[in-house]
């Protein structure tokens, strides 16, 4: 018998910094559930970067060499998944230093946030954080080769001034390459941020224009880029793990004769068991190690697996909707009020009310969870495609019980992140298989039935509405209930509200210009896991909130846009605090207000650009949804046409886009027409179900994912100018999701008069033959 | 047994029933071909078998011997290849990149029967193989401009 258990690892609490750090990211040191009180850092307040664990860096030291062959070599210490980081960090880095992209070369950071600043790469905000740093760290990197040239001629420094990865001496027309200047350079040292000459923004050669080639896109199409899955090594084994279908189950006994009998096996380990608190925690299951993962898989099939199910083998979707709906139908936790609004519903000359459900979604990452580690004399090395960096390393090291210095993570390209590769329990469980099997190179892999069974999901809420208006439809009183499992319920199974991010995503801090108002969290408990997806909570508030505004203008017989805007009401730069919103997505209130104006303007953008108000004949049909998040404004118009059986076929689609400064357009381009793909697909297809624990999806063929046949042919996006670089940026990856899905229900609601408040919408527009 | 990959004849010893892109990945170490679904529904393992794009995640490797494998590490030596490639860079077609090696393989069929193919031929060519990030209507885009760039077969 080759069955052996894994050393049992007792996950001890984590510690109160990495507590902290976890629930930074979503809002968190405002509402801890179980009454943990943290300062809200209301002495000191740290917003942006400066908020985020390690901050920034802006060393050229550190990010920058300049080799004597010329070629500048740039660390990417933020995580690539398709958002163009990769390119887009280090562009800012060339410019600001002169240096020709042609000659720069980009290299990926391994974790070490101490060295690098904050690794995180979620939250919609690796650009906005890092320009300012990147550009010291050019600025910086272009100065030290300015005062290498005028020593090595011994002029003064301000006679010299860098074109294009050469210094130029003014008055003699000498010149010296970056490559030539390179070890002088090195050795002076590093200017003071204060003194730093930054460039004018007519002086970018690359920031703003666009038109620059992707850093990996040779490498992509011709195969030789590294992703998570590709590490490979003569001696390496190959893993897949059967785990506990239901969360927080454990193995009570498994058999694995059959299994490790199966051709190509090498070993079948035992996992360490599930813990209370699901964090990053690797799950429950048994592994089944190869000579080649199809082996490993065939191998799994035969493992007879004995669960015990734990507190969530009766966890059924159904039931739960049910739950969640009786709890939206009664008064929950007051999360934000004005006015009064029972007065104003009772004097009100009408009163609508709405149900919205949206449900689980599964990232479905193109490429599954998975990692490669490897350990060598004490040192471990994980090769992972990983958004969070530095969690990954703190995590491996705590599981194996060796200290953070001998674990290396090396950050490949991910294949699609949408915030399921910020929790790294796939590295963790490569480690520990590693581990072990005495260090021998192993390869974890998920399935794609893995990956749907054990996802952490998007959370699923119920969102009711309800409201007053007067004899003109005008809006007096505005109800919502937002109810949903808290991705808080990772660090702290017993917390059963939103926390402030989840709060401050579209549902509190929703901007219309409504004089009575209150918001209200009901309590829901999480039975699976919850996390982050890519955009989170915007996606149920805004389709509840962006669906409901449709309903109200069509109950008072008015154009759904003029509605809309009148609801804005006119520009004003509001205080999110005043909102109740003090999360703001971790920035300042003064510099980031939510701004009125912006959004009035992606509204009239995208209406105009797409024609609305266009005749159309029977079938057809424009939506329009808008939604501010990630301190960005989009707003979006999809087209139907819907044939007599119902089917919905998808045309085109226009999205306006106002996230102040645009560093590299054409990625910015991208991130929106994808989030419109994923927009549309998750409203069409995009659920996850449960019976008895455990979810009901295996495959694409039930999970279904847009393809190209169902897909917009034409994807409009509008960006909209920006006045100056003194505007602080807005993201990017995720604010284009929100829209979409209220859009498109909106324009089946405008061709058909069904009104969809149901997600997905599978055949409800369907009629029957 | 003897496989012909990229015009390339290398030996392994495999299981015959072991998928060809297990072979590929794990045994001879050329991880540009990828798995997304083991059951033939994403399209991200697609390779050429005598030019037909057939997905290798199903694909008993007994089944391979004999005949002319192409993965994206060898597409870009035809002139097809080449020039999806080409498009799919000038036109910045990836966001993650994980699913595009199937994507231009999927492609590179097609253009090989239908050298200037429609909407129609390239939605039924295609709609195999899924995109999470999105970048259906740049590939579209980058499959006409190859069409279009004037290579032979």
């Amino acid at each position: 018998m080759n069955a052996v258990a894994l050393p049992v690892v007792t996950a001890e609490a984590l510690s109160r910094r990495e507590f902290l750090r976890r629930l930074q990211a979503m809002g968190g040191l405002l509402l801890v559930a179980d009454g943990l009180h943290i300062a809200k850092a209301a002495d000191t307040p740290k917003y942006g970067a400066e908020g985020m664990e390690h901050g920034t860096i802006d060393n050229p030291l550190v990010f920058v060499t300049v080799g004597d062959d010329g070629w500048v070599t740039i660390i990417a210490h933020r995580s690539e998944m398709g958002q163009g980081v990769r390119t887009g960090i280090p562009l800012i880095v060339a410019d600001e230093m002169e240096a020709d992209w042609s000659k720069v070369r980009v290299l990926q950071a391994p974790a070490d946030e101490v060295r690098y600043g904050n690794q995180d790469t979620d939250g919609s905000r690796s650009t906005r954080h890092f320009i300012d740093p990147m550009r010291r760290c050019g600025a910086a990197a272009r100065t030290m080769l300015e005062q290498a040239a005028a020593l090595s001629w011994r002029v003064p420094v301000a006679e010299v001034h860098a074109v294009n990865h050469e210094v130029l001496h003014d008055k003699t027309g000498r010149k010296l390459s970056y490559g030539t200047l390179a070890k002088r350079a090195a050795k002076l040292p590093v200017p003071q941020a204060g003194t730093l000459r930054l460039k004018k923004a007519e002086q970018f050669r690359y920031v703003g224009k666009g038109g620059v080639p992707l850093v990996d896109g040779h490498d992509i199409v011709t195969g030789q880029a590294q992703y998570g899955i590709d590490p490979w090594f003569k001696d390496m084994s190959f893993a897949v793990i059967a785990r506990s279908p239901v969360l927080g189950g454990t193995v009570k006994q498994f058999d694995a004769k059959a299994a490790v009998a199966a051709p190509g096996v090498l070993k079948v380990l035992q996992m360490p068991a599930s813990v209370a608190k699901a964090t990053f925690h690797p799950l429950a299951g048994v592994a089944v190690i190869a000579n080649s993962t199809g082996a490993a898989i065939a191998a799994r099939k035969l493992l007879k697996i004995d669960w015990d199910d734990g507190d969530n083998g009766s966890y059924d979707s159904d039931a739960y909707r049910a739950s969640l709906q009786e709890s939206a139908h009664k008064p929950g936790k007051v999360v934000r009020e004005s006015g009064n609004v029972d007065t104003a519903m009772k004097a009100a000359a009408k009163t609508i009310e709405a149900e919205y459900y949206i449900p689980h979604i599964a990232h479905a990452t193109m490429e599954p969870p998975c990692a490669v580690a490897r350990i060598v004399a004490g040192k471990c090395e994980v090769w992972a495609p990983t958004q969070a960096p530095q969690a990954t390393r703190e995590d491996v090291a705590k599981y194996l019980g060796i200290s953070e210095d001998n674990v290396t993570v090396h950050v490949t390209l991910l294949g699609g992140g949408f915030g399921r590769k910020s929790k790294p329990d796939f590295a963790t469980e490569a480690a520990l298989l590693s581990q072990a099997l005495e260090g021998r190179p192993v390869k974890v892999t998920w399935t794609r039935e893995d990956d749907l069974h054990h996802d952490y999901l998007h959370t699923v809420s119920v969102e009711y509405l309800k409201a007053g208006v007067n004899a003109n439809g005008k809006v007096s009183s505005w109800l919502h209930r937002s109810v949903a499992p808290s991705l808080v319920t990772l660090f702290n199974p017993k917390a059963d509200h939103e926390s402030g991010g989840e709060l401050g995503m579209g549902f509190i801090n929703m901007p219309y210009d409504i004089p009575n108002l209150r918001m209200e969290n009901p309590a829901a408990a999480a039975h699976c896991r919850i996390g982050w997806f890519r955009s989170v909570s915007n996606i149920p508030h805004a389709f509840a909130v962006q669906s409901f505004v449709s309903e109200l203008a069509a109950s008072a017989n008015k154009d759904h846009r003029d509605y809309l805007l009148d609801l804005i009401g006119p520009a004003r730069k509001i205080d999110p605090a005043s909102l109740k919103d003090e999360w703001n997505h971790g920035e300042s209130p003064q510099r980031y207000p939510v701004d009125t104006g912006r959004l009035r303007r992606v509204v009239e953008t995208v209406t105009q650009e797409a024609g609305w108000g266009r005749k159309f004949a029977r079938g057809q049909a424009l939506g329009l949804a808008a939604h501010y998040s990630f301190v960005s404004y989009a707003a979006a118009v999809v087209e139907v046409d819907i044939d007599e059986l119902g089917r919905i076929n998808i045309p085109r689609v226009d999205v306006a886009f106002d996230c102040g400064p645009q560093v590299n357009p054409e990625r910015i381009r991208s991130q929106l027409e994808g989030a419109v793909i994923m927009g549309l697909s998750l409203a069409m297809f995009g659920e996850i179900t449960f019976k008895n624990g455990r979810a009901q999806q295996d495959n694409f063929h039930q999970y279904r994912v847009m393809r190209m046949n169902e897909a917009p042919s034409d994807i409009r996006v509008h960006l909209i100018p920006f006045s100056d670089w003194t505007m602080p940026l807005g993201g990017v990856g995720e604010p284009g999701i929100p829209p979409i899905a209220p859009a498109l229900c909106n324009a089946v609601f405008a061709a058909t008069g069904k009104r969809i408040r149901r997600l997905p919408i599978k055949d409800q527009a369907r009629r029957s033959t | 047994m003897d496989l012909q990959i990229n015009e390339r004849t290398v030996s392994v010893a495999a299981d015959p029933d072991l998928a060809l892109l297990w072979v590929l990945r794990d045994l001879l170490g050329m991880t540009g071909t990828k798995f997304g679904c083991g059951m033939a529904l994403c399209g991200a393992c697609t390779v050429l078998v005598d030019g037909q794009a057939l997905r290798s995640c199903v694909l008993p490797v007994s089944q391979a011997v004999g005949k002319k494998i192409t993965t994206i590490e060898g597409i870009g030596a035809s002139p097809v290849g080449a020039a999806l490639q080409g498009a799919w860079q000038d036109i910045n077609v990836p966001q993650c990149g994980y699913c595009q090696a199937g994507q231009i393989m999927s492609a590179a069929a097609l253009l090989q029967v239908k050298p200037q193919p429609n909407d129609a031929d390239i939605d039924a060519a295609m709609s195999g193989n899924i995109c999470r990030c999105g970048t259906y209507t740049r590939i579209r885009s980058a499959i006409k401009q190859a069409a279009n760039s004037g290579v032979r077969k």
